[in-house]
């Protein structure tokens, strides 16, 4: 246990290296800088703007001067929101990114954990089929599709609820709703395949003739086992809800973090864009040894390989 | 195995649409008399009718051509890309499990750190670095990220392989590496590799679909399914059709592929399709 986390921990550093260098080479590369405006500045104020930020140095020590700054975890001053650091943003933001990720992450595992363990449970039969094309229409209708439609129906022509915002609690629902229906569905199908398998499995057939109840089997040796799969699946999930969580801020106009960085990429906001990366990088990096280790938890024998 | 194919059910009705809808983007906006550029101003966004079967936009553009047309470029995007991905995987992850030892360890190591990136926020600074114009960089881009779940499935694959009797046999009597990896261990991938490549397709074009959606991808007048539903999801009060159109094409090929590519799973693989 100690030892994979350590060294996790150590490629963790490598991982960080790559990616920022990764990232500064591609925003350089792009067209534009970040100060071109569509109304033309005087060359003069132009070039000082651009050594106020460093700007004017050449490129290898803008990339010297932008790796130190982040090992010391200074991500600099967003170009975009003069005033303003990167770093404040994100702990403006991030938050709400959060609590929309952790919501549609429930509702994924409320909705795909008993659809498909019904269906493992119906295994051959005509409950299996239909539960499990609903699971597969489910990941056919990613966010921008199903967003737009459930504002239609709940927001716009029945007024339950808000088309937009993030100031009541009803807000949540929309949007952790159209972001987590994609992920019920592949959680649905994993939990389905790991029923299925642990079912065939001779430690259950013991548990069975031993005489236990239905229900006894599945909720006391079963369920752990076949969860392995969702478990591992959370990993990419979350990466797939951060993602997935800048569609539907747009779409709902919620104040997280995901409209900073489309918008921060379009205007060449280096410091913002790669503060972003690199602050999502560490979160999916710590993201998934917490999955590892509730894996090794859950079923010891699992090795790293 | 070509009939045991065909006669699986899910793999005809994912393959059948998927062909209709390819055929119709690829064709009909041939054969329409609207082009989709082509403004009316006057016009403006007009409901379904005989003459504009799926409406028309607010620039007064026929709808039905502009999502077929739309088409073309989702579905080419993903088709490209996943032939980037598979040829860089399936090389790849061949190397990576046939060598084997330090090689191979340093090779997946190397996927690891890759698979721990914010992967769509690197796929959004990619299109910015190729400044969102040339939608042919953008799908490479999307095909270079894309390869490493391919790559890790192959290596696998590879690994079980190499053990085997016939791959001893072949290297007895005096077959070269690349000889073996050529003619004995990458055909014998081929069905791991359909059946994956036959899933990568819509994920790209979800991908896809994102980017246009977020205004990073296609740009005007041109269009792909993702800028049209975004469009649409804009003036969704008013003129609810232009997201309803769009949005049946997208979740239709994205079902099918998806139907196609578990049935050939069922077929070609049946040890994995009960655990996935």
């Amino acid at each position: 246990m100690l030892t994979l986390i350590a060294r996790r921990l150590l490629q963790v550093i490598p991982t960080l290296w790559v990616i920022a260098t990764a990232t500064f080479i591609l925003l350089r590369l792009a067209p534009g800088g970040p100060f071109d405006t569509e109304k033309p500045v005087t060359p003069e104020i132009k070039a000082q703007i651009e050594a106020h930020y460093g700007l004017d140095k050449p490129l290898f020590f803008q990339y010297l001067d932008f790796l130190k700054n982040i090992s010391k975890g200074d991500l600099g001053p967003s170009y975009q929101y003069a005033g303003w650091d990167v770093q404040e943003i994100i702990g403006q933001a991030f938050p709400v990114s959060l609590e929309l990720g952790l919501w549609a992450l429930l509702i994924a595992l409320c909705i795909g954990l008993p659809i498909g363990i019904v269906a493992a449970l119906y295994h051959g039969q005509r409950t299996e089929s239909l539960l499990m094309a609903l699971a597969t229409s489910g990941i056919c209708l990613p966010s921008f599709v199903i967003g737009p439609i459930l504002l239609l129906v709940f927001a716009l022509n029945l007024e339950w609820l808000n088309p937009l915002g993030w100031n009541h609690a009803s807000d949540r629902l929309l949007p952790s709703l159209t972001l987590g229906i994609m992920y019920a569905a592949y959680i649905a199908r994993l939990a389905r395949g790991g029923m299925l398998e642990t079912l065939q499995s001779t430690w259950i057939r013991t548990a069975r003739s031993k005489g236990l109840s239905p229900s006894k089997v599945v909720i006391k040796h079963a369920l752990r086992s076949a969860l392995m799969p969702v478990v591992a699946y959370l990993g990419p999930a979350s990466a797939g809800l951060i993602s997935g969580s800048f569609v539907v801020e747009t779409l709902f106009f919620i104040p997280g973090l995901g409209p900073f960085f489309v918008n921060a990429a379009l205007n060449r906001d280096y410091p913002m864009v790669m503060g972003t990366v690199l602050f999502y990088a560490v979160l999916i990096i710590v993201f998934n040894l917490l999955v590892d280790l509730i894996q090794n938890w859950m079923q010891p024998r699992t090795n790293d390989d | 195995m070509g009939k045991r194919i065909r006669r699986n059910r899910m793999v005809r009705i994912g393959g059948l649409a998927f062909i209709i809808i390819s055929i119709a983007c690829l064709l009909g906006p041939l054969l329409s008399e609207h082009n989709y550029a082509s403004q009316n101003l006057a016009m403006g966004a007009q409901p379904p009718s005989l003459e504009h079967w799926m409406g028309t936009d607010e620039l007064g553009r026929d709808l039905l051509v502009r999502t077929l047309t739309g088409g073309r470029i989702s579905i080419g995007v993903g088709f490209a890309a996943t032939l980037v991905a598979l040829l860089i995987g399936v090389s790849y992850g061949a190397l990576a499990g046939y060598c084997s030892g330090r090689m191979d360890a340093v090779m997946m190591r190397i996927v690891d750190v890759i698979y721990a990136l914010p992967f769509t926020m690197l796929v959004v600074v990619l299109t910015v670095t190729f400044d969102q114009k040339s939608i042919f960089l953008i799908f490479l881009a999307i095909g270079a990220v894309e390869w490493l779940t391919m790559a890790r499935i192959v290596r696998g694959q590879t690994r079980t392989l190499r053990t085997q009797n016939f791959i001893d046999a072949a290297r007895t009597s005096g077959a070269s590496h690349w000889r073996i990896l050529r003619l004995h261990i990458i055909p014998n991938l081929l069905g791991p590799v359909i059946i994956y490549g036959t899933l990568t397709v819509p994920a790209v074009i979800l991908l896809e679909s994102i980017l246009s959606f977020l205004g990073l991808g296609i740009q005007p007048p041109q269009s792909s399914w993702g800028s049209l539903i975004n469009e649409g999801a804009d003036k969704l009060d008013i003129y609810p059709w232009l997201l309803i159109g769009p949005a049946i094409f997208f979740s239709i090929t994205i079902f099918a592929l998806n139907f196609l590519g578990d049935g050939l799973r069922d077929v070609l693989d049946p040890k994995e399709s009960s655990s996935k």
